[in-house]
């Protein structure tokens, strides 16, 4: 059955209360996740308060500086500090988001701060991914063609340039898949929504001749039909994009064909 | 994934692409929401010979059934509430319970439970509406 709570040992117990950084004016509590894969113990939420004049306006700035000046040991992703790479997706105040581009003002109380949800831990706020990656490879995101290749480019109109607007901004954060109930439950058999996304990115584009394939490859009650239309995955997406009617469209594909 | 057993060293590809696609899924999908839109003009219909029926006596119901009409709108009722009713509950059983023997056995009860559901409903329907 679905497992509704965690193991005992992947309980988060009260962590350590970090003391205050002294001389500071505007102080922010941080609320972090924390495991370490090489003790015994249970997971922790450890307590920071950041001197908010001495750090940038994001939380990936104040955990930066968390790591910088009060606990070098706290562990994350990150690379390119604007919402262009992805790696710093964790659970915010709740809500899968990109550290990078949530401003810690519009937070209310203390920030709390999570990895992203029903994935494995390997250390504090870093989810192990893989078989999201592999998930994504699943779907063969590459051009795809049967004809000769042309000496140049493969040419494509502009109106069939435009069915990829707001496919191909995806960065793979990883925000969306681990965001949706269908994922956490059945994220061995059902692709998610990124992967979903990334399908119909490459179902719609008009120079790909594998398109009956890639059907082919999503027929099936799992891989694609887990998609209940809970919509958190369009909820959540950093990029403002909307994974679930990317999955809707393959869904009518799979009907028209039909027919 | 229980059929390659407990333990198992494998690369998240593999175990990504499991079996492979079942090849199926679009029918249940495409049956659900067919079903989905004829129920509603069928519900309604269903509604109001409940109304029409309550606090009336058996020779009532009995003679409210004779009408053809009344009685086809009520199988065609029957018959599209128990197909989505078991597509509906499949789904439900897929999505919580993932160990193999309980799936594959709750997912033929669920199939004898719609059956048996319809079949008594459609029975009682037709006993009625032939009055014997």
């Amino acid at each position: 059955m679905v497992q509704l709570t965690l193991p005992k040992n992947s309980r988060p117990v009260d962590g350590k209360a970090w003391p205050k950084p002294a001389g500071a004016n505007r102080l922010t509590e941080f609320r972090i996740y924390r495991y370490d894969p090489d003790g015994e113990s249970n997971p922790r939420i450890d307590t920071y308060w950041v001197n908010r004049d001495d750090c940038g306006p994001m939380v990936l700035d104040a955990i930066i500086w968390i790591k910088n000046t009060i606990d070098p040991t706290l562990t994350f992703r990150r690379s390119c500090r604007e919402g262009i790479c992805g790696s710093c997706a964790m659970n915010i105040d709740g809500t899968n988001t990109l550290a990078c581009t949530k401003a810690t003002d519009d937070i209310k109380g203390a920030v709390r701060i999570y990895p992203l949800p029903h994935m494995p831990v390997i250390k504090d706020l870093v989810p192990d991914l893989s078989s999201f990656y592999a998930q994504h490879a699943s779907i063969e995101p590459w051009l795809q063609t049967t004809s000769p290749s042309p000496e140049k480019e493969w040419r494509q109109s502009p109106d069939d340039r435009h069915k990829l607007d707001g496919l191909y901004e995806c960065i793979l954060c990883a925000c969306c898949s681990t965001s949706c109930p269908s994922y956490w439950w059945n994220g061995d058999r059902y692709l998610g929504p990124a992967a979903l996304l990334q399908a119909y990115r490459w179902l719609i584009d008009s120079r790909d001749e594998s398109t009956g394939a890639r059907l082919d490859n999503l027929e099936d009650p799992f891989r694609l039909y887990r998609c209940h239309t809970i919509m958190n995955c369009a909820k959540v997406c950093p990029k403002g994009l909307n994974p679930a009617k990317a999955i809707a469209e393959i869904k009518k594909m799979m009907v028209t064909r039909q027919f | 994934m229980s059929v390659f057993g407990k333990f198992s060293i494998q690369t998240p590809y593999k175990r990504v692409h499991g079996l492979g696609s079942a090849g199926a899924g679009t029918e249940h999908f495409w049956k659900q929401r067919v079903t989905a839109v004829a129920l509603i003009p069928l519900t309604l219909v269903f509604v109001v010979v409940v109304i029409l029926a309550a606090g009336k006596d058996y020779d009532a119901a009995r003679r409210l059934l004779g009408n053809p009409f009344v009685a086809l709108m009520m199988l065609l009722f029957v018959g599209a509430g128990v197909s989505h009713m078991r597509i509906g509950m499949q789904v439900i059983i897929e999505d919580y319970v993932h160990e193999d023997v309980p799936k594959i056995a709750l997912l033929v009860l669920n199939t004898f439970f719609s059956i048996a559901t319809g079949l008594a409903c459609a029975f009682a329907i037709l006993k009625l509406s032939f009055g014997v």
